[in-house]
């Protein structure tokens, strides 16, 4: 062999020792394991919900309501279209009620409470509602409207639980945004005369707009997933049902009591359903990311 | 500043008059009334709650309710234990499972990952939070603990010396596959919230590490995680808020078994689960009881969610002091992980 170089020898001083890089690539075999486990759980949902739920849809999946028989082997046990328009009546109320009342807190948290000591606990108990395991929304509908007027169980109530559920997420993710809206955009408008009114509904409101959709898009997601507010507000029921006040059947609820009573075909159709369930919140997602893309605060 | 003299009685050009005001006031109030309905909603709920809860806490004490152990619905006895021990473990077996894999594919994600790599991956984990909890219970019972059980199975006869989780029967519904399918639930919020800290740290942070002759793993161990720290733990806690108030999975995956589990892989209760389960039927002092288990929930998540809130603000400090000139990953990326992960 040659003499040693020195320029070798130095670099060899400065090389990373053998433990040290043993360590290192260790360490990255493992967050590198722990990634590829972490997506493990959902390409065995993604399989599972596609290979066994495929096989329940038909036209008559969605076009017949359940029909209860779960116990004789050869009566048709019917599909889910009760199911499927619940939610949607149920999701479109808890919105409608949910979406502005959200907004206008979120606006008043940004363009009027700012970081006043009444602003910090409206902001303290939304996060409160947050935390708040989403059963106890139903056990409060319960308690109001169930056990205080006496009556049963009705679409609109359900309804109110969920949006009880939205609210928080609404006010907190709206909130972002509008504080994302820059403030020199509000002091010109105001410095032309402009009255805060108009500001807030011509100015600030058209800006955080994109962004604000995708929040809303998003609690609305999050609601039309959710079973617990349901099961003791809406009800359960198998005909379909377009008179709010009346029990109503829901995608989640229904695959709940299809899980918990399950026979061959029962077990089929909660795979059925759970599929369409997540296409209908993925789809919710999909158009969400898609509009926040465009944004352009955010 | 030049001002024409104003007759009094008469408005200035540049006031606007009491008409033109109005819409300023109305929406002023009306907002503020809004904010002040949700205050007043919360407060008169949980009054409501404690009003609805307050037979069955007179009966049982309400330290009786929450800790002794005897859940007899026929027998009219709540002694709340299953259920709250029910909850604790499930929840913890989740931050046990959950939060090093969050974490790990949180840094994987920002750090070490080809940049091409870093959206997609960052979509597949937050799709997790989209599927709803009726979907893994379904999931959970009809694949995940049947695959498991055999290997439960084997290894409760291994370990049988060790308490808790050696010795009995596996049982299909059991408190491990509860936790296990609860970890994954909560892994999309610890990771998204992880992973938004983790974006938060300076580059000179980094670059200083690396500089220095550093390896990968020893700048993040050294620069990246403690920066984090305060931003991972909230992260977890709030994962662990989501995993105590979880219903519908636990019910379904639980066992609905209203006595103490003795073992890991045997059937147990939560509260939530005894609630979902239960409520239904309930009649007087049983359904005061379930709204008391309500009560108990409501308040255990507040702990959890206050405890967070306290040792993020601290560990927020000690960041800013460390890290000085960089802004510390603080409540407000909290929040809004909070509002996106929610």
């Amino acid at each position: 062999m040659s003499a040693p170089d020195p320029a070798a020898e130095r670099l060899e001083r400065f090389a990373v020792s053998p433990s040290r890089r043993r360590r290192d690539g260790g360490a990255r075999a493992a967050v590198l394991a722990c990634t590829v486990i972490a997506l493990v759980p959902l390409l065995l949902i993604v399989y599972y919900l596609l290979s066994k739920g495929l096989g329940a849809l038909s036209t008559s999946f969605f076009t017949t309501d359940p029909t209860g028989n779960t116990f004789f082997k050869n009566a048709s046990i019917g599909g889910i279209k009760s199911a499927i328009l619940g939610t949607i009546e149920i999701v479109a109320v808890a919105s409608v009620i949910a979406i502005p009342i959200g907004v206008g807190v979120a606006i008043w948290l940004v363009e009027y409470g700012r970081s006043s000591r009444f602003a910090q606990t409206v902001r303290f108990f939304v996060d409160v509602l947050t935390g708040v395991p989403s059963i106890l929304f139903g056990l409060f509908i319960y308690i109001v409207l169930i056990i205080g007027t006496g009556s049963s169980y009705a679409g609109y109530k359900g309804a109110l639980a969920l949006t009880l559920l939205m609210l928080p997420i609404v006010i907190r993710s709206a909130e972002v945004i509008l504080q994302l809206v820059p403030s020199s955009l509000r002091e010109s408008a105001l410095a032309l005369g402009a009255p805060r009114w108009r500001v807030i509904f011509r100015v600030v409101l058209p800006t955080a707009l994109p962004g604000m959709v995708t929040g809303v898009l998003l609690a609305i997601a999050r609601a039309a997933g959710e079973t617990a507010p349901l099961l003791f507000t809406a009800g359960a029921t198998l005909k379909t049902n377009f008179n709010l006040g009346q029990f109503m059947n829901s995608l989640p609820v229904q695959i709940y009591s299809d899980v918990t009573s399950p026979t061959a075909a029962v077990e089929r159709r909660a795979w059925g359903a759970a599929l369409t369930l997540v296409v209908m919140i993925l789809l919710l997602n999909v158009i969400a990311r898609v509009i926040s893309r465009r944004s352009r605060i955010a | 500043m030049e001002t024409t003299p104003v007759p009094s009685g008469e408005r200035s050009i540049l006031e606007r008059s009491p008409l033109a005001r109005l819409p300023d006031r109305v929406l002023k109030y009306g907002l503020t009334a809004l904010a002040a309905m949700i205050l007043a909603l919360i407060v008169y709920f949980f009054f409501r709650l404690v009003g609805e809860a307050r037979p069955a806490f007179e009966k049982e004490g309400v330290l009786g309710f929450a800790f002794r152990n005897d859940w007899d619905v026929s027998a009219e006895q709540f002694g709340a234990l299953p259920l709250l021990l029910g909850t604790i473990i499930t929840s913890v077996l989740a931050l046990l499972m959950g939060v090093p894999v969050a974490v790990a594919t949180a840094i994987y994600a920002t750090e070490l990952c080809p940049l091409r790599l870093r959206a997609p991956l960052t979509v597949l984990v937050d799709l997790l939070a989209a599927v709803p909890s009726v979907v893994y219970g379904l999931w959970g019972i009809f694949f995940l603990a049947p695959k498991l059980q055999p290997a439960e199975q084997w290894v409760a006869d291994r370990l049988s010396f060790v308490p808790f989780i050696g010795g009995g029967v596996a049982t299909i519904p059991n408190y491990f596959v509860t936790g296990l399918v609860l970890a994954i639930m909560i892994l999309p919020i610890v990771a998204a919230i992880s992973r938004e800290v983790m974006t938060t740290v300076p580059s000179d942070h980094k670059e200083a590490a690396l500089g220095l002759g550093a390896t990968r793993w020893e700048m993040i161990r050294m620069a990246v995680l403690p920066y984090c720290r305060s931003g991972i733990v909230g992260g977890a806690m709030l994962g662990l808020g989501r995993a105590i108030g979880e219903t519908i999975a636990v019910t379904i995956l639980i066992g609905d078994a209203p006595q103490l589990g003795h073992h890991l892989f045997g059937q147990g209760y939560s509260l939530a689960a005894a609630i979902a389960n239960e409520f239904g039927e309930a009649q007087g002092l049983h359904r005061s009881a379930l709204f008391a288990a309500g009560l108990v929930l409501f308040v255990l998540t507040l702990v959890v969610n206050g405890i967070a809130r306290i040792l993020v603000l601290r560990a927020a400090r000690g960041t800013q002091v460390k890290a000085s000139g960089g802004s510390a990953p603080g409540a407000a990326t909290l929040a809004a992980g909070a509002a996106a992960g929610a």
